[in-house]
């Protein structure tokens, strides 16, 4: 096991209003751990519009979602967060000395006085294939990532998509597996044409199988893979051999695990006061898209007051005894000191 | 003003009226129309907000733009006349459209 990292604050979510809560926390001498299943940061804005317009951002006439990010992250830099990416807190208990254990699914821990959701619309999760039946089959033979390739030695892959976690899997598959059979609905791809190239040389060449069409149904027992049913771009019906799918139709988003942890649930929303927005739980916060309270606006600019209104609550809980003195960045010295500019 | 119907896939019908130049998903948001969820609020980032437009009406609406197509891909049991209602801007010429909600989105 890892050694539990102690902290004053884990932030749940690295979309926009979960760093800009590392700024605003970050004034108050707070530094942060940050929580998100994406591999990089950004959330929703980097992966639902990374190039598509904002325009009600204050005093950026139009930005884009990865545009917002990129400059967030230039201006937390002096905030010194720790980011853990690709990961998800699947448990959270609270200790007899009022503090919070957290456990990510990949085994990180945490011990801290305060927990931050700003979890937007949920975390990001592989969308299953449209397939009756699909949960029976999934981790003996329907995965959505690819951890080990070696698990697939030998056998008869299936993959399905069209994107570029399909044609990458496909081009790493197709020497470990006994057989590569690449599906996608339409002869078109939007995976890197340097991918698709490849693959089409691999049909050419004979070493991989491309099918167009969608799986209909899974062909199997106890959760073992025989075979899928597709029906192909011209109507007609085929069966094709496997042993294992790998279904890659992109991501949806999901509650996830913050569903049990206590905070009484308002359809999938965290309810919060407007002074601390903090939940029903002390030194659970809730800000951005999450939370819910009269009035509440999904706006990015409203989640970045919430979090701004959560770090003064926030900073009294961790330092009870210390005395918030209450500055502007453009006059203030000691501000101007930590953002590294004075 | 113009008006959609929306068919769920229980062949319940409900009529709802559009203004000019608003989205198809826009009025099936604002009407509670079942079987929308417009996940992304009308990026055409998330394709939940498929539908099937009427074969009547297919040609008068016209094909999904390549991004569009792209996004189908994550979308359930795709069929020829399926197009993401938050690409389809409400005209004059679409008065009385007929759309079909799939049985279930992604």
């Amino acid at each position: 096991m890892t050694e539990t990292i102690k902290t004053d604050v884990v932030i749940v979510g690295a979309g926009p209003v979960g760093l800009f809560a590392v700024f605003e926390l970050g004034l108050l001498d707070i530094k942060a751990h940050v929580v998100d299943i994406l591999d990089r940061p950004g959330g929703q804005c980097a992966e639902l519009y990374p190039e598509k317009p904002i325009y009600d951002i204050p005093g950026l006439p139009m930005v884009t979602g990865q545009g917002l990010t990129d400059n967030l992250m230039e201006q937390i830099k002096p905030f010194g967060a720790t980011f853990h990416f690709s990961e998800i807190i699947a448990s959270l208990e609270k200790t007899a000395d009022d503090r919070f254990l957290l456990t990510t699914d990949a085994g990180t821990r945490f011990d801290t006085k305060v927990v931050v959701i700003a979890a937007g619309g949920g975390s990001f999760q592989p969308k299953k294939p449209p397939i009756e039946g699909v949960e029976a089959f999934e981790e003996k033979s329907v995965h959505y990532a690819v951890r080990k390739m070696d698990v697939f030695r030998g056998k008869r892959v299936l993959i399905v998509g069209g994107g570029d976690s399909a044609l990458d899997w496909t081009l790493n598959l197709a020497p470990v597996a006994e057989r590569v059979t690449l599906m996608h609905r339409r002869d078109a791809f939007r995976a890197a044409p340097d991918s698709v190239n490849k693959m089409r040389k691999l049909v050419d060449e004979g070493v991989i199988d491309l099918a167009l069409g969608q799986v209909t149904e899974l062909i199997g027992k106890d959760g073992v893979l025989q075979a899928v049913k597709a029906k192909l771009a011209d109507g007609s019906t085929h069966e094709i051999a496997a042993d294992a799918m790998l279904p890659f139709f992109g991501l949806t988003m999901k509650l996830g695990p913050i569903a049990d942890w206590g905070l009484n649930l308002e359809e999938n929303l965290v309810p919060v006061d407007t002074e601390k927005f903090e939940t029903t739980t002390p030194g659970i916060y809730a800000i951005g898209d999450i939370n819910s309270y009269p009035g509440k606006l999904k706006l990015i600019l409203s989640g970045f007051h919430e979090g701004a209104l959560m770090a003064q609550a926030a900073a009294r809980r961790i330092n009870p005894d210390r005395k918030i003195v209450f500055q502007y960045t453009t006059s203030s010295t000691s501000l101007q000191k930590k953002l590294g500019v004075a | 003003m113009a008006k959609i119907t929306f068919i769920d896939s229980s062949g319940a019908k409900r009529t709802v009226e559009a203004e000019p130049g608003s989205t198809v998903m826009e009025n099936a948001i604002r009407n509670d129309i079942p079987g929308i969820e417009a996940e992304c609020g009308g990026a055409c980032s998330c394709a939940t907000c498929h539908v099937y437009v009427d074969q009547a009406w297919a040609d008068t609406v016209g094909g999904p733009q390549p991004m569009e197509e792209d996004m189908l891909d994550f979308a359930y049991d795709v069929r020829p006349t399926s197009r993401l209602s938050c690409q389809i801007k409400m005209t004059p010429a679409l008065d009385g459209l007929v759309v079909t909600t799939p049985e279930r989105q992604g």
